[in-house]
């Protein structure tokens, strides 16, 4: 691997001495200089095949001009006092919070947003609510991995109790009780909770968090691998019970609507009042805009999750966090409590999903047992790999790219093979390919080279880089007394 | 906590009692399933415990081997030697003979490929990698399958004859469940013989203890554990072809669930031993058993796999050394 590194680089260098840009003159240059020549190629190349392959539009300049305004310029240095830091991220969430209002032509002047080649069309607002509701599972995902270093592989558990407090106490479920508390869009004489979705993500929150600590007293002092079986046991154990809770024990009491699933349940929504007095609207259910609210309330979601997840990184918690990760004999020899240092992780782990859960169910209006199967554990873990375990802009990235292949990606990428390599085009082989049905092999696939080729992530934190490269001291020190 | 796991067993016993005493008939037929399941489990069990023991590591991967060795013997059994239902003695034989050793062999093969691809460059990794990697070539293994032979089960025609073996009242025990403890016997034995009289047996053995002191006794660390990855392999792919003839379906999801399941049966035993493994697989066997068959007080086969991963959880929180492992020093 390396070898061949140093082949290409030489290669590349010669080639470029032979029109006259030797390295050492290259590396004459200031940085600045160079970084601007590196963007702008990287950014005409693209332009080229965008042009060539993807659906072309005037819009692929101008994202290419506002990617080259982004990276080059060193903002942390141009602006005074420390403001520098905030330019990328903050332009990063306003193009983020815009996304509907260009995403589409407006039928005058604006022609919509380009199409990539092979991936087609930026994906579509439902696409982008499911992909901010996945970033929210995988930061809080990375947390327990990236941060604490606990395999969990029954994540989904959590995403799963999430989705079910939001189908027991936002729908007619327990249709012999009727308890109205600020719910929109649900008529008076409608049985069952009804608990405004605000408070049941709140609620959910709360909920998978405590049930995190549950699950994690007894587990957390076993070591890496038996903690990763347990949680998997978990994430198995608790749908079953969602799938076969329709008629708990044979006593008939139905808890969770078994395969059938809990629906419908209630949207998101501010009520009459704050809707004339403060504009918020009054239920996302009714509102023109539906799916532009739902991405707004779920961007809200994320950028909360992410702020948490900065702040606990650099607490007192999340070095403890940190250390037992690199060290464990270490940590606990400096004073930090193992088994609580852990429970936090989980528990903090644990509130993210089942908030993100409870959104997600209140976002499809419905919950099935079959949404929470073991590949949808693998699926949030892949995307913290990928993108790079304990930094937020990776996790942020992996989770929408994994979860754009997904609902959209997977299946453009597999129109275009067919139709530029398979029977449609050169005809390599010919037999129409179902890409997404190979979805988890791919990300298998993904899950293994990283793993060979790039442990740290596409865009690792500098510390987990030089804990993977480098390695730890990772014998694990037991503090359990049975 | 003795208090808590006596009373679980306690009640366990007064279930199992009633139900004989209930139904005997019934309880024997039972009896004899758990037997067959836990046949299959201890093959598959062997090789979680086998690799378990040398590497320290869950090999996610080991169920779908166990899956494409029933794929692979689906296809002997259907396409090369064309066999059909309650075929003839002197037809199946060898067919069963050659699928099995096919089976062994490639699945031998495709192990000892997922371990030099995907386990082998992270030695030194933390522990995390190969067990990431690990779940990666599972779903690989997987998709592999379902490009091979697509999304739906693959079916075996009933060649296994259904013909008596002896009784016991009017319960019959059948060729077909006899068939499957006549192989898994010798397979086993042959696998005790060879770790603990061979000497590559010993060498398994001393990379397991204390690979750096192995490699420096001249044992050559990497050739070993690929040898077995190798011997975990073929009791796969073994297993698969028992699985295929017994129950005559086989899907490409299949295995990943079944693995975990005989990963608890190795836990249950305690992991890294051999005997244990083999225990725990009649053990779970039983257990599946008499949840799905038994009449009285059941909670009946939706309810398996949420105890038999209770029993993973239970064993690994209070008993991780399992049924007959040492407490050794990391406590697991």
């Amino acid at each position: 691997m390396r070898n061949l590194r140093g082949y290409v680089s030489r290669a590349w260098w010669s080639a470029l001495g032979a029109v006259g840009l030797p390295r050492e003159r290259w590396e004459s240059f200031d940085r600045l200089t160079r970084r601007a020549v590196i963007t702008a190629l990287w950014l005409v190349i693209g332009l080229v095949l965008v042009y060539i392959e993807g659906d072309w539009n005037w819009s692929a300049i101008l994202a290419a001009v506002v990617v080259f305004a982004l990276v080059v310029p060193p903002w942390r240095r141009l602006l005074p006092r420390g403001f520098g830091r905030f330019v990328v991220p903050g332009a990063v969430l306003l193009l983020a919070v815009f996304y509907p209002q260009y995403l589409s032509p407006n039928g005058s002047w604006w022609p919509g947003l380009f199409g990539w080649p092979i991936f087609g069309p930026f994906p579509a607002m439902d696409t982008m609510v499911v992909m901010m509701i996945f970033v929210m599972m995988a930061l809080g995902l990375n947390i327990v991995v990236g941060y604490a270093g606990l395999l969990d592989l029954g994540y989904v558990a959590f995403y799963a109790i999430g989705a079910y407090m939001a189908g027991w106490f936002a729908s007619s479920q327990f249709a012999s009780h009727k308890i109205h508390f600020g719910a929109v869009g649900v008529t008076d004489e409608l049985p069952g909770f009804h608990v405004s979705i605000w408070l049941v993500l709140v609620l959910a929150g709360i909920v998978t968090a405590f049930v995190g600590v549950v699950i994690g007293l007894p587990t957390l002092r076993l070591r890496g691998d038996y903690l990763a079986i347990v949680t998997l046991g978990f994430g198995e154990i608790i749908p079953q019970i969602a799938r076969n809770g329709d008629n708990l024990f044979g006593t008939g009491f139905n808890l969770t609507g078994g395969t059938q699933g809990l629906t419908p349940i209630d949207g998101p929504g501010f009520g009459s009042w704050l809707s004339a007095n403060l504009g918020l609207p009054e239920n996302y259910l009714t509102a023109a805009n539906q799916l532009n609210l739902f991405y707004w309330t779920a961007l809200v979601l994320v950028i909360f999750t992410a702020f948490c997840s900065l702040r606990l990184r650099d607490s007192r918690l999340g070095r403890a966090w940190i250390a037992i990760r690199e060290d464990e004999t270490a940590a606990a020899a400096m004073g930090v409590p193992l088994m609580k240092t852990k429970t936090w992780a989980y528990a903090t782990g644990a509130c993210f999903g089942g908030i993100a859960g409870a959104y997600y169910a209140s976002f499809k209006s419905a919950t099935f047992p079959d949404d929470f199967i073991f590949n949808i554990s693998v699926f949030i873990l892949c995307m913290v790999i990928l993108g790079g375990m304990g930094n937020i802009t990776g996790v942020i990235f992996g989770a929408m790219f994994l979860s754009y292949l997904d609902r959209e990606g997977l299946a453009n990428i597999g129109n275009w093979l067919n139709d530029h390599v398979g029977p449609g085009g050169a005809g390599v082989y010919n037999k129409p390919l179902d890409v997404p049905l190979y979805e988890f092999g791919i990300f298998g696939v993904i899950l293994v080279v990283v793993m060979l080729f790039r442990p740290e992530g596409l865009i690792p934190s500098g510390r987990r880089k030089a804990e993977f490269r480098e390695g730890v001291h990772d014998q694990p020190l037991y503090d359990a007394t049975h | 906590m003795p208090v808590f796991g006596g009373l679980l067993i306690g009640l366990l016993v007064v279930w199992l009692g009633v139900n004989f005493v209930k139904s005997p008939a019934n309880f024997a037929t039972v009896f004899f399933i758990g037997l067959t399941n836990g046949a299959v489990y201890a093959l598959v069990a062997l090789g979680y415990t086998l690799v378990y023991g040398i590497l320290e590591l869950i090999n996610f991967a080991h169920g779908d081997v166990f899956m494409l060795g029933g794929m692979i013997s689906a296809t002997f059994i259907t396409s090369v030697f064309g066999l059909e239902d309650n075929a003839a003695v002197s037809d199946l034989v060898p067919a069963i003979i050659v699928s099995l050793i096919a089976a062994m062999i490639l699945c031998a093969v495709i192990n000892a490929t997922v371990e030099i691809i995907a386990y082998r460059p992270l030695r030194n990794a933390p522990r995390l990698a190969p067990l990431i990697t690990a779940i990666g070539m599972s779903f690989i293994l997987q998709d592999i399958a379902l490009a091979w032979k697509g999304p739906e089960y693959v079916s075996i025609p009933a060649v296994l004859p259904k013909d008596e073996v002896f009784h016991i009242g009017n319960v019959v025990y059948t060729w077909d469940k006899f068939i499957v403890v006549l192989i898994t016997i010798p397979v086993l034995v042959g696998l005790l013989w060879l770790v603990q009289s061979t000497k590559q047996g010993k060498a398994m053995r001393a990379t397991a203890q204390d690979r750096d002191a192995a490699a420096m006794m001249g044992i050559n660390v990497n050739r070993t554990i690929s040898f077995t990855f190798l011997i975990a392999g073929s009791l796969a792919g073994a297993a698969g072809l028992l699985y295929a003839l017994y129950f005559t379906q086989v899907r490409f999801d299949q295995g990943f669930q079944l693995g975990l399941i005989a990963f608890t049966a190795a836990v249950l035993g305690g992991i890294g031993n051999l005997p244990g493994a083999v225990l725990g697989a009649l053990v779970i066997g039983f257990i599946q058993a008499f949840n799905e068959g038994l009449a009285w007080h059941s909670p009946g086969s939706d309810w398996t796999q949420s105890i038999v991963f209770s029993i993973l959880i239970l064993i690994l929180v209070f008993r991780p050394e399992g049924l007959l492992g040492e407490r050794t020093p990391e406590g697991a």
